[in-house]
């Protein structure tokens, strides 16, 4: 049996404060090797703080947080992660922005931009790498992002809401586009969304959190055949996984839920 | 990808007509300033011719410029050792500058020790320095660049600290999940972050770094444009002071589009979508 590549067991988290918050109230959580993971929950409801306990941003109050095996409290740098906005650094070309990751876990130069420069095709941006993040539109911004956080030499990939600040028909063709990408790469995809048909088009399991303080309120496995079209929506096992979902999100509104 | 396709077109600004444009669009918007100039030294001129006033308390442009076809052969040393002065106490006021700024940005105290120090020594008037200086490190070049120095460096460490302080949080955070030491963090955003802060305090510096030098040059020097305002006013040629005013303001001014140039191609993504530089 291999090691799970993230495993989170009994997090708890509080922001200190005049008021404080408590966002984690034990979460556990796992994904194994390979696997793209999703994160559904409310807005607000803490999966960003996993995200940042996970990239070893944030130390937690209690709970184990693991990285292939390795606690990621006060250690930065096991996970590729991609943070909400796509902070690209406005002073890098866009080709400068992709090796950026590498670069800094030591990745020598030229072998970083060669490899940057192979995958700019398949991220959309042939033709741009001399470009200013300022000249991109957002889906590329959103894309560039995305090659900076592959290009990070990691097994394990933390991708909070990709796709949140694009529109709707962009976002569709990023979810196709995804799926290619992930399936040529092999790599353990952790993915924060809001979004429960994202989830279900992208995961071969899906999480479910409870509003803050969080916990999981349910855990569904997906095994629909891949690569899934976005016509997969109106499958009837997909709808049916679809209201699974937002009965556990509503569960997890509703003031006595079960966990 | 296809649907970006339309976007080519809106990403790349400008064609090759752009930068003749440009040039003639500053041409164009610099032109009501000469026109005024040109206009106040014609009334200058005419005042001086109606109201015969004496050379020795206001010479007319065209006795200035009689002085300097007269004079201009002694001015090329004196500006060269101005210029000098300037130039290197703002590389000076640059390097003292930014390693303040970092101090200060990066150590907690060193921002409560430091900060209330570099306030008042702004406090303390250049032309009283001056004298002191001279009496310390003697009348040589070093103490033009400690006044130059010392009237440069604030503006460059308090626009600097802002530079650093600006820097986005979340780009940290990203860099620092990287695996980036402080060291990484720093060279990553930090100092880019502060690039264009830094360069706005130099312009400031650069603009106050020959007046500087002519303070300084002023209390005791061998050459230099201040030491030759002060043998012209000895020997009552007010035309040859203007002259030397002259010669300061275009320094100043060449010192401070100088800095400009330089601010553009240090940072150059500041000004990617004015250049029409594009990416295919």
């Amino acid at each position: 049996m291999s090691e799970a590549a993230v495993a989170i067991r009994g997090l708890r988290h509080t922001f200190p404060g005049d008021r404080p918050v408590e966002v984690l109230d034990g979460v556990d959580l796992e994904a194994a090797p390979g696997a793209f993971v999703s994160l559904v929950g409310p807005s607000g409801c803490g999966k960003s703080t996993l995200l940042q306990v996970l990239a070893g941003l944030l130390a937690p109050d209690a709970g184990e947080s693991l990285i292939e095996g390795r606690s990621t409290v006060g250690e930065p740098g096991l996970a590729a992660f991609m943070p909400q906005k796509d902070l690209l650094l406005p002073w890098r070309k866009a080709i400068g922005n992709a090796v950026l990751g590498a670069e800094i876990a030591g990745t020598p130069k030229d072998e970083a931009r060669e490899q940057a420069m192979s995958l700019l095709e398949r991220f959309g941006l042939a033709g741009f790498e001399e470009s200013w993040p300022s000249q991109l539109s957002g889906g590329m911004r959103q894309r560039l992002a995305l090659l900076r956080t592959f290009l990070v030499p990691r097994h394990v990939l933390l991708l909070d809401e990709p796709f949140g600040a694009l529109d709707a028909i962009t976002r569709r063709e990023m979810h196709q586009w995804l799926q290619e990408v992930w399936a040529s790469d092999a790599r353990t995809v952790l993915f924060v969304t809001h979004d429960v048909e994202e989830a279900l088009i992208l995961s071969d399991e899906v999480y479910v959190m409870t509003p803050r303080p969080a916990q999981i309120a349910a855990r569904l496995a997906i095994d629909y055949p891949r690569p899934r079209l976005p016509s997969i929506v109106t499958e009837p096992e997909f709808v049916a996984d679809k209201a699974r979902l937002l009965a556990a999100l509503d569960g997890g509104l509703s003031p006595e839920r079960s966990a | 990808m296809a649907a970006e396709a339309p976007l080519i077109e809106r990403t790349l600004p400008g064609g090759s007509g752009r930068l003749l444009s440009r040039w003639g669009g500053a041409a164009w918007q610099y032109m009501p300033a000469v026109v005024l100039l040109v206009a106040l030294v014609g009334l200058w001129e005419l005042l001086v011719e109606v109201l015969d006033t004496r050379p020795y308390i206001l010479p007319a442009p065209s006795a200035i410029w009689e002085a300097l076809l007269d004079k201009g052969h002694l001015l090329p040393n004196h500006i060269q050792a101005t210029a000098t002065e300037a130039v290197l106490g703002l590389l000076a006021a640059a390097v003292g500058g930014v390693i303040l700024a970092v101090l200060i940005s990066s150590i907690p105290l060193a921002q409560r020790v430091l900060y209330p120090i570099i306030v008042t020594s702004q406090t303390v008037p250049a032309i009283v320095l001056a004298p002191l200086l001279i009496v310390w490190v003697g009348i040589g070049l070093e103490s033009k660049l400690i006044v130059v120095a010392l009237v440069g460096f604030f503006p460059i460490v308090v626009s600097t600290v802002d530079g650093l302080a600006s820097a986005d949080r979340d780009m940290v955070a990203l860099v620092r999940s990287m695996g980036a030491s402080k060291l990484g963090v720093l060279r990553h955003v930090l100092v880019p972050s502060a690039v264009p802060g830094f360069f706005a305090g130099l312009k400031i510096a650069a603009a106050y770094s020959v007046i500087g030098a002519v303070i300084a040059e002023w209390v005791a020097a061998k050459e230099g444009l201040g030491i030759f305002i002060i043998r012209s006013q000895a020997s009552f040629r007010i035309d040859q002071i203007f002259v030397a005013i002259a010669v300061i303001a275009l320094l100043s001014i060449a010192l401070f589009v100088a800095v400009h140039l330089l601010a553009r191609v240090a940072s150059p993504w500041k000004y990617a979508n004015d250049q029409g530089e594009n990416g295919s």
